[in-house]
């Protein structure tokens, strides 16, 4: 929610972006997520997951109660807030 | 308009309500980036897809990007130069001005670059993400002539010095010797020698098992150095040799015609096949313009990636001063999102967003074997780089087939999706 307030509070000579702007830490997912994080197979898409789901997993990706290849040492790199926002607007994502 | 009234004009339009005329005609903001690799493709592409209203304009010499990354998956055989070949189509389709000239001169305080072909380029912003200089001569013997005989293959170009190592592999009897020469830290892609050492294994155990590898290295230790050598004995017994540089690994001299790389002690080793990977530093456009420091490399702001002395200019990529981030692809993707979010922010009166960096850095040890080494970074006190605690790392040792199966093929999606990042 601050996220779109600041959108919409950005000086107008800039105009809107078409495309909502993903949170930088968002932005890390995409090298192997696939643009917009639509899924780079067998990479899974981020894309429309509920924020919810997608935050419960990192959580568990973080504190290892979860089996990864590689996501527990990412995971670990992200505060609460991160894992909320990026969550959150990969939700927002069709 | 001049850049000063337009200035006027943004800062007038933070504070109050743009006039019908100024939305109708808004003076788009110029950005310009130099380099069309990993830092400036991705800088050109997010910037438009972020920020439509910037003009967005690229200047690369090349009209095709060949890619460090998956070159050696081509010495290994398991790629063609087409699989790592890029074109500029995409960007131009996203509305991103693709010049194909070189980059000169950099007028910093008149904010305009001078290229090779005469025009001059004005810019608000200027993404500067031209990559690394080859030191020749750094190394003795190692002159550019000498890279034809003993390639580096560590700037692609349009692929010939990638080609050319592949086609001495190919050349090479039964039974030769490939040596590598590698350098001290900093330098592009920290685990990147060693995949290519485990790729060019991959080719000889198949065609020519009686081969040998013989890699010469400056330093004591390397990226991922645990899982590289277990997947060495694992998967190549005894093909590769690694001396380090306490045991007299450092090569010091090269002599091209003889095919002999020369240790700190005198010992001269003579090789069939040579790949020299020279001491390096930031491209030539940061070098010869004032933007680098005594040891080679550009000092950028760790939140805003602009250069300490010039803060219209945002070094992005290997060029600049990143440790203990890698000279990555990764690294030089996420950083220039943010140097164009801070360029923007800077043009809007804004300050620029809160960063995280992030890297993952895949490398094939064998073409069904993947490791990789993670890193989440943030700025610093002192204006440093700093590792978030606790996160990161490499893969886990030990007998684990799947995670390296996976590994490698989470490798190739790695490739497609921040190929696409960057071009699509």
């Amino acid at each position: 929610m601050a996220l779109k307030l600041l959108a919409f509070a950005a000086p107008l000579l800039l105009a809107l972006p078409a495309q909502a702007q993903a949170p930088l830490a968002a932005q890390g997912c995409l090298g192997c997520h696939g643009p917009n994080g639509a899924g780079q197979a067998p990479v899974p898409a981020l894309t429309g997951r509920p924020a919810a789901e997608t935050e419960a997993l990192m959580k568990a990706f973080r504190a290892n109660e979860r089996p990864a290849t590689i996501m527990g040492r990412i995971a670990r790199g992200y505060t609460d807030a991160e894992i909320a926002a990026v969550a959150a607007h990969f939700a927002a994502q069709r | 308009m001049t850049l000063l009234t337009r200035r006027a004009a943004l800062a007038a339009a933070s504070v109050l309500a743009a006039p019908a005329a100024l939305r109708a005609q808004p003076a788009a903001a110029r950005l310009l980036v130099i380099g069309g690799g990993f830092g400036g493709a991705s800088a050109a592409r997010f910037a438009r897809v972020t920020y439509p209203d910037i003009q967005v304009t690229l200047v690369e010499p090349l009209t095709r990007f060949v890619t460090c990354p998956y070159g050696n998956l081509l010495l290994g055989g398991f790629k063609q130069i087409g699989d790592i070949t890029h074109s500029y189509d995409g960007l131009r389709a996203r509305g991103v001005t693709v010049v194909h000239d070189w980059a000169e001169a950099i007028d910093a305080p008149g904010k305009r670059v001078r290229l090779r072909g005469g025009q001059t380029l004005p810019y608000d912003k200027l993404i500067l993400s031209p990559g690394i200089a080859i030191r020749w001569g750094a190394l003795e013997g190692y002159d550019e002539a000498a890279s034809q005989r003993m390639p580096h293959a560590w700037v692609p170009g349009d692929g010939s010095q990638t080609l050319l190592l592949r086609r001495q592999l190919e050349a090479m009897p039964d039974g030769g010797t490939v040596g590598f020469a590698i350098p001290d830290n900093p330098f592009r892609c920290p685990p990147g020698p060693y995949e290519r050492i485990s790729m060019v294994a991959a080719y000889l155990k198949r065609h020519k098992p009686r081969s040998k590898i013989l890699a010469l290295d400056a330093k004591q230790a390397f990226s991922k150095q645990g899982l590289f050598q277990d997947g060495w004995k694992a998967l190549y017994g005894e093909m590769i040799e690694w001396v380090p540089g306490n045991r007299d690994g450092k090569v010091v001299r090269v002599d091209p015609r003889e095919m002999v790389l020369e240790s700190e002690f005198g010992v001269k080793h003579k090789v069939d096949v040579a790949n020299v990977i020279p001491p390096q530093s930031a491209a030539a456009i940061v070098t010869g313009n004032g933007l680098a420091e005594a040891n080679g490399w550009a000092r950028v702001n760790t939140q805003t990636f602009a250069s300490v002395t010039a803060p219209d200019i945002h070094i992005v990529g290997d060029a600049n001063n990143g440790a203990p981030m890698p000279k990555s692809g990764y690294i030089a993707n996420s950083t220039a999102k943010q140097a164009v979010a801070s360029a923007i922010a800077a043009l809007r009166g804004q300050a620029a967003p809160e960063a995280v960096y992030f890297n993952t850095c895949y490398s094939h040890v064998g073409e069904d074997y993947g490791i990789s080494i993670v890193g989440v970074f943030r700025p610093g006190p002192n204006n440093s780089f700093v590792e978030v605690p606790n996160s990161g790392g490499v893969s886990p040792r030990g007998d684990l087939p799947q995670q390296r199966a996976l590994e490698a093929r989470y490798a190739d999606a790695w490739y497609a999706a921040i190929t696409r990042d960057m071009f699509a």
